[in-house]
């Protein structure tokens, strides 16, 4: 008197008998699944959903008038600038890259591949720390292009190209990863039957391949930029911390919290918080569109 | 043209070939492989016994001790709730499973600033959840543990979850039909096919956080040789003048960073190899 006999007996008499039962045999009873979603909501309650909202509260606790001025007194006004236009540098190059990389290794076999995407991921691997460091190494007043870019007057850290270099770093496998496997699954036969019909490479690209990449470029796009903003490691390092100057958002939001200006900090960091939320919004709605445009193409090509 | 002729394996149609990858190789080599390098070669400068020195250190030995094992740590109880939280997700139906599932991503879209500042104000003695535990967690190790807990979530999630969302029905059954309880289905069934991925997303947590620095400055508390994090210990030397010890730091955590990225993929290609593909 068990489902394991009713799935032998077929599935009308199943379904005719006890449909529930056949369901049985591969989920757990009520109470064991009524403890694993609670210990899983407990758990991200309080690592994740906790978190988020103190954010919010905690820089709405000494009232609106407080906040509104935590995020329009001068210096926060300038780090909120200058993270914008890091990311307004950094993102568009790395967009370009994502694009040429994506393009030769799904669209090519060549020799070298699989060292080729391991290269791509080591800043994934990197302590964001590191990643500054390395490039005090190369451009920093002891490093390798110190002396000259000191007797050319040209400042690389503790200024902007260097904040800009250190954040296309961080971010630079984002948009290279999001279109990777997409375009190797898709394969290389619509745009070989375009270039036979005639097409030229930018066309191909254009009408063909933008158009069946373009919500994973979409999603790729809205997390590097996402992650550009709020670097906070790396920018630490190059920065130089010269207030409403080169500190960004992040590192303004260190200084407060160090001088225990707590609600102002919370102020800025709400923004940024804000930031991820819309960023997971729009994954959500385009990971859907993925789902749907993803099996669309496979179904194609069936 | 050249290096379409020393690489392609196979003659392609398409046009780009030596644009896209002359520029990538490009922009990879300035942005990512000179600099790295300079890590390398900036320690070749000093001599063996000076690195040696550098790396070893009281001070530093306690640093590593404390960011490896509060990383191992904090990879440990994400693996085991992050099963948890992809099994809810993937098998059972609730409410708001949708915004949960999308909320289990924060860690990869919040600013790490943002988090340390927020879990520091959360665990500190009079905090929300701070006031209701009987020891200390900010400016102590378990805060170091926290911060990184955080950090790591997503990673056991996401790389479970498509392995458990294609696995077959029919293997279950078939295990309940031979008589297996359902818990010796779950572990001799489905643990087992699940494994290689439940590690990659282990190792992929843990090497996140042996890199962390944001979120953990705030929560750690900084005493040196109790709570201070490898990382910081970089940034003070570097602040310190003394670049040549940051980098020799710098460089022992880059050899594990560079360990722990050919284990993960050779856990990968065993993931892919399990899964049949």
């Amino acid at each position: 008197m068990n489902g394991e006999t009713l799935v032998v007996a077929g599935p009308v008499a199943a379904a005719a008998v006890a449909p529930r039962r056949v369901s049985d045999a591969t989920t757990e009873p009520a109470w064991v699944r009524r403890l694993l979603i609670g210990i899983a909501l407990a758990f991200l309650a309080v690592f994740l959903f906790v978190p988020l909202v103190a954010v919010f509260v905690e820089a709405l606790k000494k009232g609106v008038d407080v906040y509104l001025a935590a995020i329009s007194e001068p210096d926060a006004v300038s780090a909120i600038k200058l993270t914008l236009l890091a990311a307004a540098i950094s993102v568009p190059l790395n967009l370009v890259f994502g694009i040429a990389a994506a393009w030769s290794i799904a669209k090519f076999d060549f020799r070298g591949k699989n060292l080729l995407l391991t290269f791509i991921d080591l800043p994934f691997s990197v302590s964001p720390v590191i990643a500054g460091l390395i490039f005090v190494l190369v451009f920093g007043l002891q490093g390798w292009l110190g002396e000259w870019l000191r007797d050319h007057d040209l400042k690389i850290i503790f200024a902007l190209p260097g904040i800009v270099i250190a954040t296309i770093f961080i971010t630079f496998p984002f948009i290279a990863r999001e279109l990777i496997p997409l375009m190797q699954a898709q394969g290389t036969e619509q745009e070989e039957a375009a270039r036979v019909l005639g097409a030229g490479g930018w066309q191909i690209f254009r009408r063909i391949t933008l158009p069946n990449v373009k919500w994973a470029l979409l999603y790729g796009v809205i997390l590097c930029n996402a992650r550009a903003m709020g670097e906070f490691g790396a920018v630490s390092v190059v920065s130089g911390h010269i207030r409403g100057q080169t500190n960004t958002m992040p590192l303004h939001i260190e200084i407060l919290y160090n001088e225990y200006q707590f609600a102002a900090a919370f102020a800025v960091a709400s923004l940024l918080a804000g930031l991820a939320l819309v960023t997971l919004v729009l994954k959500y709605f385009v990971e859907r569109r993925v789902a749907a445009t993803g099996s669309a193409a496979m179904g194609a090509r069936r | 043209m050249l290096l379409s002729r020393a690489l392609l394996k196979r003659h392609s149609v398409l046009p780009g070939f030596d644009l896209a990858l002359g520029f990538t190789l490009l922009y990879l080599s300035f942005i990512v492989l000179v600099p790295l390098s300079a890590a390398f070669l900036k320690t070749f400068t000093m001599t063996w016994p000076a690195f040696w020195d550098a790396v070893t250190a009281p001070r530093v030995v306690a640093s590593y001790r404390l960011t490896f094992g509060a990383s191992f740590a904090a990879a440990f109880v994400n693996a085991v709730f992050g099963l948890v939280v992809c099994w809810v997700l993937v098998r059972y139906d609730f409410p708001a499973r949708r915004f949960v599932d999308a909320l289990v991503d924060l860690p990869f879209a919040l600013p790490t600033a943002v988090a340390g500042i927020a879990l520091t104000a959360l665990y500190s003695g009079n905090g929300w959840i701070g006031q209701w535990l009987p020891f200390k967690v900010s400016f102590t190790p378990v805060g170091v543990w926290v911060a990184l807990t955080f950090i790591g979530l997503p990673f056991v999630v996401r790389t479970l979850q498509p392995v458990l969302e294609d696995l077959l029905k029919e293997v279950e059954e078939a295990a309940a039909i031979l008589g297996a309880t359902r818990w010796q289905t779950f572990t001799r069934v489905i643990l087992p096919i699940l494994t290689p991925a439940l590690l990659t997303g282990f190792a992929l947590a843990f090497a996140r956080a042996l890199g962390e620095y944001g979120s953990v400055i705030f929560i750690a508390g900084n005493l040196p040789l109790i709570s201070e994090i490898t990382p910081l210990l970089i940034i003070t030397k570097l602040e310190q003048f003394d670049v040549a010890g940051a980098t020799a730091i710098a460089v022992v955590m880059l050899v594990a960073a560079f360990a722990m990225l050919l284990a993960i993929n050779g856990l990968q290609a065993w993931t892919r190899s399990r899964q049949g593909r």
